[in-house]
């Protein structure tokens, strides 16, 4: 029990050490409301989701923006706009500003400009899917689950 | 709670229950809302696939309560999608996006969306929008009950006539002609099927679309925005969701008109072009008139006169003479067709309004939607021409296109309309030599028809641009007019040459009233006999532009204005206003006609009447 409730506390620390440094809002709290037990795994489910498409996304910006021809900067504009989209779905803050940014950039058809965006949006993500591993972990292990060793 | 469970408690305890299709592109928002609108105990389909989504509502109807799409899709823009929901099914429709820009938000109210979210969307926002599906119901509910019929009868009035727009605004879209028919049955029918789910779609009925054309134009076509529509119009029942899909429909016309007109404007030329032509204008699609009417090309002199007399209205009507020439506003209304002529006489039906003469018989007859315009209220622009009778209304979109409401918009406040405005058009059409069509004529009104007849014609060659060669004349002749032009069709025919006519041209051109003229003004009368014809037509009924004008042409001065003449040129009359409101008695004399006409001008501000010669 004791364990249970420490661990418990780590995850609602970690938890909430998240939403202070700006990796997740609000929305992540509803999120996490929203599961209960018909959909226990929403969470973990939505998160997943969401960084398979970020990583398509990103993969689709980048193409864009190596274009030497030419940049489309609708597509890229295209691809920001969804990847804002979800991400403030999901409450990745941070993500989602960079987004912001990232648009008024396309807009402008500043090609650096973009880059730039384009690697700290990929910094950003790489972040919060780790943080969100680890809160998941977290999140196991406090709900009295085992991590699985792979062996 | 199993899916089936849920689906057989729905109806009874809605909103639980209520079906959603979701549609989002964005697997994690896609995911999410799903998820979001089960917590609401919603019953919840969800698609990736604009496409695939249409294809599910299209299976069945009756599947689903309400659709959410999101705005940014790869294989469809979301208003697309919203459109052709609004149209085919009539369902209400969220739109959902990450962008809350006002200019996006607006963009959906204004093709239909019945709510705009922004992303990311919370539950709270979600628990409410069973509330769009019991408006609706409420809606089809009053509508089914009291009308049930299949016209445009009082009783359908808000809700969304969906079906019969849609079904109008798709035919519209495509081919006007013969969606008139096809849309006034609808109406009939669509409405029924109370039960399933809603449904309850607003028949926009003349007298309705009137109302809403007449706030449209109070408010600035570009200012005019569904909830200040919707107050302007005070029609009970009507909500702001029907009034935003029944706007966008009239937007997406009024882009079809002006595209006519501007093809029109050639064709009032050919509005001399007799009969055949016009009457295939007759198909008082209104949009689609004007082409046929530019087709017939002919339609000046010659057009004239074989112009059957019902076609001469629709005729003159038709772009070219109307006012596509110079004739203000595209828009300008297209007197009904004129049409009249053989052909006509089913789109005249339709339409109602324009349709006046359809028939051989008098033309005036068929003009009824020359006076309608006096219904369609003035405003040039758009929204009379909605003001086509036909119960649809929303179809009624001036067919003509060519013509368009602008001109016929000034119809509605004067009797002459069809004098006056410059869409007499008479012609400008330049080509007619003989008769100037400008038939302006029509705008008699009432007896004095005869003698704004004669400026009408003789406006050929005052009226200088708009084309309006004889189509713009007959369609002047609003109401009372119409009478007149009957009794001079024949001139109509020569002066098809372009005289613009301009409204002025009408009334400045003091054109020797022949005696035929005269003769108008007798049957004039009381105009609305022909006019009314429709009676709902308020558009403008397709003026049969006698062409009395044409004294001046060579076509053959005589202006005997006599009914039968009339109708064989093909005139464009002026179809009194059924109101006969400003009719004065017939006695007036054509001056009053012009007088009335300029005053119509000022009203209308455009110039030529697209008279749709409903042909």
């Amino acid at each position: 029990m004791d364990v249970v409730n420490q661990l418990q506390r780590q995850f609602i620390d970690y938890s909430a050490s998240l939403h202070r440094e700006g990796f997740l809002d609000d929305q992540f709290t509803q999120l996490q409301k929203l599961q209960d037990d018909n959909s226990p795994d929403f969470v973990v489910e939505v998160a997943s989701l969401f960084f398979e498409d970020c990583e398509k996304l990103i993969n689709n910006m980048a193409r864009a923006l190596e274009q030497q021809q030419g940049v489309d900067f609708r597509q890229v504009d295209a691809s920001v706009h969804q990847l804002k989209g979800s991400s403030s779905s999901i409450g990745a803050m941070r993500v989602k500003d960079v987004c912001v940014a990232f648009r008024s950039f396309c807009e402008a058809q500043n090609r650096e400009g973009c880059l730039r965006c384009l690697q700290q949006v990929t910094h950003e993500y790489s972040l919060l899917k780790n943080k969100l591993q680890t809160l998941f972990r977290q999140q196991i292990l406090a709900a009295g689950g085992s991590i699985p060793v792979v062996e | 709670m199993t899916v089936e469970q849920i689906v057989s408690e729905g109806k009874d305890q809605f909103p639980i229950g209520m079906r959603v299709l979701a549609v989002d592109d964005d697997p994690t928002c896609l995911l999410l809302l799903g998820t979001l609108l089960r917590r609401c105990q919603y019953h919840v389909t969800t698609t990736s696939q604009a496409k695939t989504a249409l294809k599910m509502l299209r299976e069945n109807k009756n599947k689903f309560d309400l659709v959410i799409s999101d705005v940014h899709m790869p294989d469809m823009d979301g208003f697309k999608l919203l459109e052709h929901v609004g149209l085919e099914m009539d369902l209400p429709v969220i739109m959902l996006s990450a962008n809350g820009d006002t200019k996006l938000v607006m963009k959906g109210i204004t093709h239909g969306a019945c709510d705009y979210l922004l992303k990311p969307v919370r539950i709270e926002e979600l628990q409410n929008i069973w509330q769009h599906v019991v408006r609706r119901k409420k809606k089809d509910r009053c509508n089914s009950g009291s009308k049930d019929k299949p016209h445009p009868d009082s009783g359908e009035d808000a809700g969304i006539g969906n079906v019969d727009n849609n079904g109008k605004l798709n035919k519209k879209r495509k081919d006007q002609n013969e969606d008139e028919d096809d849309e006034r049955d609808e109406n009939g029918h669509d409405n029924e099927d109370p039960s399933a789910q809603k449904k309850p779609r607003v028949v926009w009925s003349v007298e309705l679309h009137r109302k809403f054309v007449a706030a449209v134009n109070q408010l600035g076509i570009d200012k005019a925005v569904p909830k200040k529509i919707l107050e302007l119009m005070n029609v009970e029942k009507l909500t702001r969701e029907n009034v935003a899909s029944h706007l966008q429909k009239f937007r997406l016309y009024l882009k079809r008109i002006s595209c006519v007109a501007n093809q029109q404007a050639n064709m009032a030329a050919a509005l001399g072009t007799a009969d055949s032509a016009y009457l295939r204008m007759g198909s008082l699609n209104g949009l689609g008139n004007f082409h046929t009417l530019a087709g017939s090309d002919q339609l000046h002199n010659a057009a004239f006169r074989s112009f059957p007399p019902s076609g001469v209205l629709g005729r003159l009507n038709t772009p070219a003479g109307l006012g596509i020439r110079g004739l203000p506003s595209p828009g300008t209304f297209q007197l009904g067709h004129v049409q009249n002529s053989g052909n006509p006489t089913n789109d005249l039906s339709k339409l109602q309004s324009f349709v006046p003469g359809n028939h051989n018989t008098n033309i005036l007859q068929g003009m009824p939607m020359s006076l309608e315009l006096d219904r369609l209220q003035h405003n040039k622009s758009v929204g009379h021409i909605g003001e086509l009778p036909t119960t649809d209304s929303t179809t009624v979109f001036p067919g003509s296109g060519s013509l368009v409401d602008a001109r016929i918009t000034g119809f509605s406040n004067n009797p002459l309309l069809g004098v006056t405005s410059n869409s007499l058009m008479l012609e400008g059409s330049s080509q007619q030599a003989t008769s100037h069509t400008s038939v302006s004529a029509i705008g008699f009104q009432n007896g004095n028809a005869l003698s704004d007849f004669t400026l009408i014609a003789p406006a050929s060659n005052q009226l200088q641009d708009s084309k309006a060669d004889s189509q713009g004349q007959a369609s002047l002749i609003n109401c009372n007019a119409g009478q007149i032009i009957r009794s001079a069709p024949q001139e109509w025919n020569a002066p098809r040459k372009d005289a613009p006519y301009q409204s002025h041209a009408l009334i400045n051109s003091s054109i020797p009233i022949n005696s035929a003229m005269i003769q108008l003004g007798q049957c004039l009368d009381r105009n609305n006999s022909i006019f009314h014809r429709t009676t709902d037509l308020d558009s403008v009924g397709p003026l049969n532009f006698v062409d009395p004008l044409s004294i001046k042409h060579s076509e053959g001065d005589n202006y005997i204005m006599e009914p039968s003449v009339i109708e064989k040129e093909g005139y464009l009359m002026f179809q009194p206003r059924p109101h006969g409101s400003h009719v004065p008695d017939n006695t007036g004399s054509l001056k009053d006609l012009a007088s009335a006409m300029m005053k119509q001008e000022d009203d209308f501000g455009c110039n030529g009447y697209s008279l749709r010669t409903s042909i």
